[in-house]
């Protein structure tokens, strides 16, 4: 019943909280705004409770915010010490030794070195036979009280990681978004309102954004740059903005239009950045909040196979995680090694679903058509 | 429709020239020396050498020369020299390695979008019961799958713990060693078989879909089906040149189950919620109760009234869709090291092979444009609605 409550153009006299803001004469405009907005949030939010689906992405986002805090706290207090759990330069010095078993020596034919043996530091005794079972202090290691995920081959801990590569995420994800939004309802709102060649200018260049394959791109851009996070964000979100979230939002920027209070803004003398900036943009912000969610999405994926494949290199990134798995070779290890590969592998479906599902829940409060009736 | 096909030709080609010039650039132009660095600038190798190796990648003129002569040659089908295989053309890798990309993308879009479009159809018919949450959830969750982590611990579980599939690549050297044939000659005429039996499978099915009578329909779609699959079976087993490559074509596709199902796996969840959704809204038409008060049977309703109609965005999604499969076969063909153009083109950019990722990247482009293309002309073709007119 209720859709694009945030119009500010439509007051809708009937409901109480508004017609008495209105009808309290001498209010400031600002205050029913604000009104209409917390109402329009009340509404909206009741609608998006009724999908469990959206809900449940909710959770998982306010699970991984958590996690992205986590690392404060921890170095803070002291229950953390950077020299051990920062992401990237801590080394666990002590870590829990395995029980392993001679199978052969491994000797070098030119040097008569024991390969195996200078691998590991010389910490195997001599006098080992073939069959003996020893024990070493390795890395990667196992959970335990100190590492809850264990330590990567390079002895730092998996769950420091984690956190911080879930901050990673949702800085890339969110400018992103940001940067998408701004440029998607600029130019579907510019291009709508003008039409004619500025509309078939850049409804071209949309065309030609979302027909490149977006990761290939980053690759190839990759090869030219060494960027860091916020460069990769702000290349996907030109890229999303420019292309598929541009054209969606002209088109509803196109319905907008078309309603009365456009042409009683033109009559009035608005001009025309008057009315793009305070007519049109509002109304089409619903639908661009939606495709900031799946722009979300789409990064988080993005940055993540990008640092798997060793072309993006930043700091800590959950996809990076796994590219020290996969190049040291233990990403085939599940069973033995999970810790290395599971955890972040799950976190980017778990973080990058979570904000598909709340696009989806978000569905229904922009689509009404969707409401179950 | 002509007319339209022509604009839209014409179109196309412009985009391409765009492309290609923004790709040149960004690739020759940015890294500024970093082609001449790698291949001329270590300082062990003496300056007449270097002028010598300049001289004969062609780095050595004018950045715009350089950039007319690659256009020119581009259109008469010379991309350049590989540089770190170097007498190679780069034409000739591409070549050999498109077909192996298509294959992988074609089987795979084929497969994901029949197996979404039949599970949404069922989604939507049976709406409500406990299943459809479970396939809903199931569906999202493979969905939002992070491609090689699951990719990974698909061949973990297929090929490490149960030892069914193999775990990469596009052969098994081994049985190859001996071979009377070239891998490429084997796999061209397994995609020409295949091709062929898959387009009589779909006349087959079309001829079913065109037919009045249900029993028609059935011997038809059934019974094309069955001679469809005997005359590719009797190719491979009774012919003298299917027999001999069988082996080896059978190697091949042993190699591509894995790809493949990773690929429908993740994607089929969002044509199945897609067609859901689309099916429902199909539903609530008048002319599907005008088909229930006629007493048609059930069957005929869902998949003759609605599913037909609910098919229309399922087939516009293909169009925003080109674009994402690439992608995800460029990573599925890196996680399963499946010598493509995926393959090639992170491979190039890895090692700086310029040419080679300029010709891979232009290849992955003609290849969107391609699928945009056809997309656009099979809609027209299925919606009688939006169908082109003169005037279009």
């Amino acid at each position: 019943m209720v859709e694009m409550t945030n119009l500010p153009e439509d007051p809708r006299p009937e409901d109480s909280p508004v017609s008495a803001a209105i009808g309290g004469g001498g209010e400031s405009w600002w205050k029913i705004r604000l009104a209409l907005m917390r109402r329009s949030f009340r509404d909206n939010w009741k609608i998006f409770r009724r999908n469990k689906v959206g809900v449940f992405g909710l959770v998982i986002i306010a699970f991984w915010g958590i996690m992205a805090v986590m690392p404060t706290v921890f170095f803070a207090t002291g229950f953390w010490t950077p020299a051990v759990y920062d992401p990237v330069t801590g080394l666990e010095l002590d870590p829990p030794t395995r029980t392993m078993t001679m199978v052969e020596r491994i000797t070098d034919p030119n040097t008569e070195i024991d390969r195996r043996a200078v691998l590991l530091d010389g910490r195997i005794p001599d006098t080992l036979q073939i069959g003996d079972t020893f024990e070493l202090p390795l890395q990667p290691a196992p959970p335990d009280g100190r590492h809850w995920l264990g330590t990567d081959p390079l002895g730092r801990d998996i769950l420091s990681q984690l956190m911080h590569g879930a901050r990673a995420s949702f800085f890339l994800g969110i400018v992103a978004a940001v940067v998408t939004v701004v440029i998607g309802t600029t130019i579907g709102s510019v291009a709508a309102y003008f039409g004619g060649m500025v509309d078939s200018f850049l409804m071209r260049l949309a065309d030609l954004l979302i027909m490149i394959p977006g990761v290939a791109l980053l690759i190839v851009i990759g090869a030219v740059f060494t960027y860091q996070l916020w460069h990769l964000a702000v290349v996907i979100g030109v890229l999303s903005g420019f292309g598929g979230t541009a054209i969606v939002l002209k088109s509803q920027a196109l319905a907008v239009k078309v309603k009365p209070f456009i042409d009683a803004a033109r009559v009035a003398g608005g001009s025309a950045r008057h009315i793009i900036f305070y007519h049109l943009i509002p109304n089409v912000m619903p639908l661009s909040v939606l495709y900031m969610m799946f722009t979300v999405t789409g990064a988080i994926q993005s940055e993540a196979v990008l640092s798997f494949l060793g072309i993006f290199n930043t700091d800590t990134s959950w996809g990076l995680m796994m590219n020290l798995a996969r190049t040291q070779g233990y990403l085939l290890q599940v069973a033995d090694f999970w810790w290395l590969t599971v955890p972040a592998g799950l976190a980017v479906t778990l973080l990058s679903g979570a904000f598909f599902l709340v696009g989806r829940g978000m569905d229904e409060i922009v689509n009404p058509r969707l409401r179950r009736r | 429709m002509i007319r339209y096909l022509t604009r839209r030709l014409v179109q196309m080609v412009l985009l391409f020239l765009v492309f290609l010039t923004v790709t040149w650039f960004l690739l020759y132009i940015l890294p500024g020396d970093s082609v001449a660095l790698k291949y001329a600038g270590n300082p062990n190798i003496p300056p007449e050498a270097r002028e010598v190796a300049l001289e004969r990648l062609g780095l050595d003129k004018p950045v715009l020369i350089q950039f007319r002569d690659y256009m020119f040659n581009f259109f008469q089908g010379d991309l350049g020299v590989s540089f770190n295989q170097y007498p190679r053309p780069v034409v000739d890798i591409i070549g050999e390695r498109l077909p192996r990309t298509l294959v992988l993308f074609l089987t795979a879009l084929v497969t994901y979008y029949w197996a979404g479009f039949v599970a949404g159809k069922f989604l939507a018919w049976r709406r409500g019961n406990r299943g459809e949450m479970a396939v809903t959830i199931g569906g999202v969750g493979l969905y939002s799958m992070f491609l090689p982590f699951f990719a990974f611990m698909l061949i973990w579980f297929f090929s490490v713990q149960l030892g069914w599939l193999p775990i990469s690549k596009f052969l098994d050297p081994e049985q190859w060693r001996d071979a009377p044939f070239a891998a490429n000659e084997v796999f061209m005429r397994l995609f020409w078989v295949t091709l062929l039996t898959a387009i009589a499978m779909f006349m087959a099915s079309l001829a079913a879909h065109r037919t009045r009578g249900r029993m028609l329909e059935r011997i038809l779609r059934w019974g094309g089906g069955a001679l469809v699959i005997a005359a590719f079976l009797f190719y491979w087993f009774g012919t003298e040149a299917g027999q001999g490559m069988r082996i080896y074509a059978g190697d091949i596709a042993f190699h591509m189950i894995l790809p493949v199902l990773t690929l429908t796996l993740i994607n089929f969840a969002g044509v199945m919620l897609l067609t859901r959704s689309s099916m429902l809204e199909t539903l609530r038409e008048d002319f599907i109760l005008t088909a229930r008060a006629k007493g048609l049977p059930e069957g005929m309703i869902r998949d003759r009234h609605a599913a037909r109609t609910a098919l229309l965005p399922v087939a516009t999604s293909l169009v925003l869709a080109v674009a994402t499969v690439i992608d995800g076969g460029v990573i599925t063909e890196a996680v399963f090291s499946w010598p493509g153009m995926g393959e090639i083109l992170i491979s190039s950019v890895l090692s700086e092979d310029i040419p080679l990722a300029v010709g891979a990247f232009a290849f992955i482009g003609v290849l969107a444009l391609i699928g945009h293309f056809v997309v656009d002309v099979l809609y027209g073709l299925l919606d009688p609605r939006i169908r082109v007119t003169e005037h279009g």
